[in-house]
């Protein structure tokens, strides 16, 4: 069988993760500029900031947290690590290095993706008009993406490290976007219930492209509790952690089972063990815990897996393990 | 823009190859009757759509990232190397001598390398100055008395042609260490089946698709045996510096042709003197490597110690018959300019044929009646370094001013065995598409050689054309881009040497036109 270096592994697990960090990020951006036409004015853009740690690195740079200050540093400003151009430009990176291996299609799309997105004009481009036509052909180009890896893609090993990059970067998405509005709203609970609380969990479900399923679930009404319950366990949705985490559970199983990686089997165990544990939750348990603590645990959580996925697969130094 | 609205007719019917051998048209004495087909069905375009063609083709090499890294202000550029639509013709008993100059060549250079690094009888016999070979900064005294299977050093060579103004071809230039441009030829032709179908279909034309199965094959049939393994199934890989060397598109290409690993020299470790890859499940043994990896960066061990690039160790592995390395180290020497010089008489020496085809008359400068010919005639000549590739420190003297003729003069006297001069080949011309229009422009030609039990010759090759007017400088790393080479088949029949795969695909058979090929790639 065919064997996949490790740094090609590395490369394409980041890939995934870089275009599933742009798509996210450009969901956000979109939602949040339809809701700051209402009146609210530049404080609602804070949230964003806030969303990725950004606020001390923001501010250094610009004056305030205006529309397009906040849209120029996280669509195409360069030195932005966390902008969609930084992310875009990283997963392009990766496919270089992955030419021999990924698909034509894959490198051409990328590639003229990327020179489209540096082609931009923040004057016109990233005028607020503008804002939800970039933020959607953004979307777009990373579904694109996806659409063109799943065509084309060659279904070996180095599938399953990229689908392994695309649902854990989706898990750590999904509870960083729960997380910001947990702060946001829980602080002051005059708000709950309110017109306000209402729209703020309708943005992020639609932050989450999650608006129109959760209504399926839960067609009458709309509460904090069921909306992150929703992101957090429901078990048909593709961007909720569990979803996200029985996919890398089971990708580790079969990288196991399927290729042999004996190394493999750190990551196994640890995931193994988040998934049991987001299984036998509840979001009523959840929230008597402290909801901030719980995705706060998530996170350092995934944090560990993608770390023991880099010891097991890519950090190939040590030798005594000889193959074939 | 001129031309616009005019038919190709009208343009070809005014053109005017200004005496230089036309690779189209041929001269008055020599007439190129083979390009007929291909004329007809030029003069049968309008110019604007050759216009549009280039410059689709153009955007899809671009999008598709078909390009090479230039370094201009310290920064590293992504550029492709411009495409001519106009093909290059190369009738098929011309290549039939081509191909048989260039397999001989290869066998002497092969032949000059063993015995330099074994008896050296060459020196002994004072066919060439020992100083001039063991002097060489390329030569490897590490390599003594290693012995290569099928005594073959240079596996994968590009020897650079030129055509005078009789309309011989001459070599300018040996490539034997890592010579490029390979997959341009390949994706030249890509292009041309996209942009031109019509032009191509039912001419005769050889095929260039299966360059990476013959490398594979060559790879292979080099790997060290492997006793102790069932069913013995090399492992090839292909080592590059990394992303941001200028060729490495075509180390991408080269690999992905091959179907194996384009590894860096990180994923590589030495445990034992045997060579291993860095894998998702653990190390595995590698058994042959192509690499694009000059000899000093190789490995820090045993050559230039500051290189992060190499894999330590990969040397004494190699000197164990542990792994094969294509090309071999210290192949540098044999493709010297001063060397190069001495080719012919090593054919003769080695294999008691001339050569057929012959160099471009060289004095070697480091020789007392040379350097002053050189000196007396610096106006006339061309000067190059002997230690530069890429066009560098090139003096053209009939190009050149006056200030820097006396900047050459003054370099060739303190230095002059670092230098070489010829005279000014008037390289022959390729009916081009430029801004003016259709005009001639210069143009050589790179064919590309694999040698493992014998040698392969790809049947097309690199063809560079200077796309500025007058220049004679086709490197791409002075401003040149590339066309696709035809080589012809005997009488307009099948390809003689057809993609290997076709035979087993029902669907893709022998007698089917060029064009048709193109929609299984």
């Amino acid at each position: 069988m065919a064997a996949l270096l490790a740094r090609y592994a590395e490369c394409i697990f980041w890939m995934a993760r870089y275009m599933e960090r742009a798509e996210n990020l450009a969901r956000i951006l979109d939602v949040h500029e339809t809701f700051a036409r209402d009146s609210f004015g530049s404080t609602n853009w804070l949230p964003i900031l806030r969303l990725n740690a950004d606020e001390k690195r923001f501010f250094e740079l610009y004056p305030t947290a205006s529309v397009k200050n906040v849209l120029n540093f996280y669509v195409l400003d360069q030195n932005n690590p966390t902008s969609i151009i930084a992310a875009i430009a990283a997963a392009r990176e990766n496919a270089r290095q992955l030419r021999p291996l990924i698909s034509t299609e894959m490198w051409a799309h990328l590639n003229m993706f990327y020179n489209r997105l540096l082609a931009l004009e923040p004057a016109t481009d990233l005028a607020q008009h503008n804002i939800q036509r970039l933020c959607a052909s953004i979307k777009e180009a990373c579904q694109t993406h996806t659409g063109i890896t799943e065509g084309t893609f060659f279904r070996d090993q180095g599938w399953y490290f990229y689908q392994l990059g695309r649902n854990l970067e989706r898990a750590d998405q999904a509870t960083r976007v729960l997380d910001i509005k947990y702060h946001t709203l829980l602080p002051s609970p005059r708000d709950v219930g309110t017109p306000i609380d209402i729209s703020q969990w309708n943005s992020l479900l639609r932050s989450a492209a999650g608006y129109h399923a959760f209504r399926r679930v839960y067609p009458r009404g709309m509460t904090p509790a069921a909306v992150a319950g929703f992101l957090l366990f429901n078990d048909n949705f593709p961007r909720s952690v569990l979803v996200c985490m029985r996919e890398v559970d089971s990708l580790l199983n079969r990288l196991n089972s399927k290729y042999r990686l004996r190394r493999g089997t750190l990551p196994l165990e640890r995931s193994d063990e988040l998934l049991g544990n987001l299984s036998n939750q509840t979001i009523e348990s959840v929230i008597s815990v402290g909801l901030h603590e719980y995705l706060d645990g998530l996170q350092i959580n995934f944090g560990k897996l993608s770390n023991d996925i880099a010891q097991a697969f890519f950090l190939i130094d040590e030798p005594g393990t000889l193959s074939a | 823009m001129s031309g616009s609205g005019k038919g190709v007719d009208d343009l070809l019917s005014s053109y005017d190859a200004n005496g230089f051998y036309d690779e189209l048209f041929g001269s008055a004495s020599k007439p190129a009757s083979h390009t007929e087909a291909v004329k007809d069905r030029l003069r049968q375009l309008q110019y604007d759509d050759l216009r549009r063609h280039a410059s689709d083709a153009e955007r899809e090499l671009y999008n598709l990232g078909i390009t090479f890294l230039v370094y201009s202000d310290a920064k590293a550029v992504d550029r492709i190397l411009p495409f001519d639509v106009i093909p290059r013709i190369i009738a098929a008993k011309e290549w039939a001598h081509l191909e048989k100059g260039v397999q001989q060549r290869i066998a002497a250079l092969n032949m000059f390398l063993h015995d330099i690094y074994h008896d050296q009888h060459v020196l002994k016999d004072g066919i060439i100055p020992a100083e001039l070979v063991l002097g060489n900064a390329n030569y490897r005294p590490q390599m003594q008395g290693i012995t290569l299977p099928f005594k073959t050093y240079i596996h994968i060579a590009g020897v650079d042609l030129v055509r005078d103004h009789e309309g011989t071809f001459r070599v300018l230039e040996d490539n034997g260490r890592v010579p490029s441009g390979v997959s341009y030829v390949v994706e030249n032709r890509h292009m041309m089946l996209r942009a031109f179908p019509d032009l191509m279909g039912d001419i005769g034309l050889r095929n260039v698709e299966n360059y990476g199965a013959k490398l594979l094959e060559a790879m292979c049939e080099i790997a060290p045996p492997r006793p102790d393994v069932d069913s013995y199934d090399p492992q090839v890989v292909l080592l590059s510096p990394g992303a941001y060397n200028s060729a490495y598109f075509e180390h991408i290409f080269l690999a992905r042709e091959m179907g194996v690993p384009l590894v860096e020299g990180r994923d590589l470790a030495v445990i034992d003197d045997k060579v291993y890859m860095k894998t998702t499940g653990g190390l595995r043994r590698v058994d042959s490597i192509y690499r694009r990896i000059g000899d000093d960066f190789l490995d820090p061990k045993a050559f230039n110690p500051d290189s992060l690039l190499g894999v330590p160790g990969i040397f004494e592995a190699y000197r164990k018959g542990n792994v094969a390395l294509a090309n071999a180290i210290g192949t540098g020497v044999a493709d010297d300019k001063a060397v190069y010089a001495y080719v012919p008489r090593m054919i003769k020496y080695y294999l008691g044929e001339d050569a057929l085809i012959p160099n471009v008359d060289t004095h070697i400068c480091r020789e007392p009646d040379a350097l002053q010919y050189t000196l007396d005639n610096l106006d006339k000549l061309v000067v190059k370094p002997v230690g530069e590739a890429g066009g560098y420190g090139i003096t053209i003297g009939p190009r050149a001013t006056k200030a820097e003729l006396e900047e050459c003069r003054a370099k060739l006297l303190e230095d002059p065995a670092n230098y070489i001069s010829q005279p000014m080949v008037p390289l022959s011309v390729c009916p081009t598409l430029t801004e003016e229009g259709i005009e001639p422009r210069h143009v050589d030609l790179r064919p590309f050689a694999i040698t493992a039990k014998s040698t392969w010759v790809l049947p097309g090759g690199l063809t560079r054309v200077a796309l500025k007017k007058g220049t004679l400088i086709v490197n791409s790393s002075q401003g040149g881009g590339s066309k696709d080479t035809w080589v012809l088949t005997e009488g307009g029949e099948a390809d003689p040497d057809p993609v290997a795969d076709d035979s087993t695909d029902p669907f893709h058979t022998q007698s089917q036109s060029s064009s048709s090929q193109s929609q299984s790639q």
